[in-house]
């Protein structure tokens, strides 16, 4: 078994749905509570990586990271070196890649709140951030978990967005799924199976530990209001 | 007239004098058809706004909680602005230190009654929170329950919770959303007194929204009728509701016969006039009005004022001795409706002790016995 590759992906991921806690929540608050006419647009947006191949994705993503780009060159001031083919890379790409399973649970938590505990909370003298902290979090916290274990477990689990994007760079950018597909292509169907059967047992109890936790029926999308 | 504005930015600002008022002058256009203008002042104490759902209740108390914009106007309690369109004052809701119960309790389910009712004192110091809260539970009897979650108290028990965590902020004016329509008559009368005594101990505005006249009349010192977005009528209750000039009030205040008439007759010496019902001969006497013009008139009589009498009843002071036949008895609760004819279909109400001693039945020829005052009359 390649513990390289499992404990990157594993790495990977963690970092990925940490940032997505942080980034996600706001955009899940956003897509809640927004009036905006055009929100639409943005909820497209945030769920497009849900639809498209991710060779598309990975396409774009390596277009925009790369040496030519703007964002490109700004990190390879600011990093020394470029973000594609890199674990910086491989971040913001799955980060892109696993937004709406971050997203859209904890989007549908907060709009199935009752609206009214929100006034409730502003006639009684509570900040916005005191009302996201103690009223909208607490009672999503269900939705909240759910999208950052989907978020862990979709970024565990990536394969075309890392491929394109980190290529095959043991111990800096070969995830587990590459190092699978690298194992087969050598014809190491024994090494192969260890890595899978570790990634399929894992991927079965985070789930089912989320599930257990959280005995409500969600969708991943659409959103309903 | 309201005052300068003081500095609401820094705060909750400690009540200026014992009895604030509450002006509030809102117009807000809600749709094409519906627009909000409305123009009055509450005094401390309850005062009843009175309308049927649509009528823009919910609107006004939430322009005044500041969770709806308003399109013009200005809303004032005591010395403080908490809105006004001409000079772009618009106070934030969490600012404005008002207290607003909703139809439902919306007790934070995660918190416990103690934490529900603790939500609004944050910034206070921790022994003035305890003191407060302890207050506003004993006050409203639900001490016993703080350890509780909001899932395990009743309907009346979460309420109660909820006034507590309103006043235990000791806003500037409260705002009842119909928050006792959901419970019955015991608890909420229950709650009611409980809520007069910690005014009279704390006066302040209070707006109390119903669409019960039942509510209006047991409640309320002062009370305003809102109807379709505008004030009807506003004074107290008693006033509003027993001399309507509208005929909209006098729907709203529960009068079961509403007929269109024509008055044939001006007696100015005795203070009356004869009204003759449309469709009928029937001619009925009712207190003399200005009749500016015209000769339409609408004569509205509750069914609880009209007597029925089994003979024709002499030597009575009442001018209304109308004949009719009953034609269905309906038993409501306690009281019992007589449908009655007229030549205009009648409504009576009666108690079943009375239609016992009477021995009515349906198809008995009656008289019906009304007093000139309990004719009002509606242009």
């Amino acid at each position: 078994m390649n513990w390289d590759a499992v404990i990157l992906s594993l790495k990977l991921a963690s970092v990925v749905s940490g940032v997505l806690l942080l980034a996600g929540l706001p955009v899940a608050y956003w897509v809640a509570f927004s009036r905006w006419r055009w929100k639409f647009l943005v909820e497209s947006v945030v769920a497009l990586p849900l639809v498209l191949p991710p060779t598309v994705l990975g396409f774009y993503l390596l277009l925009a990271l790369g040496p030519r780009s703007p964002l490109g060159q700004l990190c390879e001031r600011l990093l020394g070196h470029g973000l594609a083919f890199s674990f910086q890379g491989l971040v913001v790409a799955s980060v892109l890649y696993s937004l709406p399973f971050a997203v859209q649970p904890a989007a549908a938590a907060f709009a199935l709140l009752d609206p009214t505990l929100l006034q409730a909370s502003s006639v009684l003298g509570a900040s916005r951030w005191r009302t996201f902290f103690r009223v909208i979090l607490p009672l999503s916290a269900s939705g909240v978990v759910t999208g950052v274990v989907l978020s862990f477990a979709h970024t565990l689990g990536e394969f075309g967005v890392v491929l394109m994007v980190g290529g095959n760079i043991p111990g800096i950018t070969q995830t587990v799924s590459i190092a699978i597909y690298d194992e087969v292509q050598a014809l190491n169907y024994q090494g192969a199976n260890a890595t899978a059967l570790f990634l399929l047992t894992f991927s079965f109890l985070v789930l089912s530990l989320t599930y257990a936790m959280n005995r409500r029926v969600w969708a991943v999308w659409p959103l309903r209001h | 007239m309201p005052q300068p504005p003081e500095d609401v930015s820094r705060g909750r600002p400690a009540r200026q004098s014992p009895a604030e008022s509450l002006r509030v002058r809102v117009l807000k256009r809600v749709s094409p058809r519906f627009t909000l203008d409305v123009d009055f002042l509450a005094p401390a104490g309850i005062t009843i706004v009175f309308g049927r759902s649509g009528s823009g209740k919910t609107i006004l108390l939430n322009c005044i909680a500041g969770l709806v914009r308003p399109d013009a106007g200005f809303i004032v309690v005591g010395q403080t602005y908490l809105f006004d369109s001409e000079r772009h004052i618009d106070v934030p809701v969490r600012r404005r230190a008002l207290g607003y119960l909703f139809q439902q309790p919306a007790l934070f389910p995660h918190l416990t009654v103690e934490q529900n009712v603790r939500y609004g004192l944050s910034g206070l110091p921790a022994e003035v929170q305890e003191q407060r809260v302890k207050e506003a539970l004993e006050s409203l009897r639900v001490a016993h329950l703080r350890p509780s979650y909001p899932r395990r108290i009743s309907g009346g028990e979460a309420q109660r919770v909820a006034l507590a965590r309103a006043l235990v902020t000791h806003p500037r004016a409260l705002l009842l959303d119909e928050p006792l329509s959901a419970l019955d008559e015991g608890t909420k009368s229950g709650i009611m007194s409980d809520l007069r005594a910690w005014v009279a101990s704390q006066p302040i505005p209070v707006l109390y929204v119903t669409h019960a006249p039942r509510e209006a009349y047991a409640l309320g010192e002062n009370m305003v009728i809102l109807e379709e977005g505008k004030i009807l009528a506003q004074g107290i209750p008693q006033q509003v509701l027993s001399a309507p000039r509208f005929e909209t009030v006098a729907e709203l205040a529960g009068f079961e016969n509403v007929f269109d008439a024509t008055v044939v007759a001006q007696h100015e010496a005795h203070g009356t006039m004869t009204c003759r019902l449309d469709g009928t001969d029937l001619c009925l006497e009712a207190p003399l009005i200005p009749l500016a013009g015209s000769s339409r008139v609408r004569v509205a009589i509750r069914a609880g004022d009209i007597l029925l009498a089994k003979a024709k009843p002499a030597g009575v002071s009442a001018r209304n001795i109308v004949p009719a036949k009953v034609r269905a008895l309906e038993s409501r609760g306690v009281t019992l409706v007589a449908h009655l004819d007229a030549g205009l279909p009648f409504e009576a109400h009666l108690t079943p002790s009375a239609r016992q001693e009477l021995g009515l039945d349906a198809g008995q020829d009656v008289w019906l016995v009304i007093k000139t005052y309990s004719c009002h009359l509606v242009r």
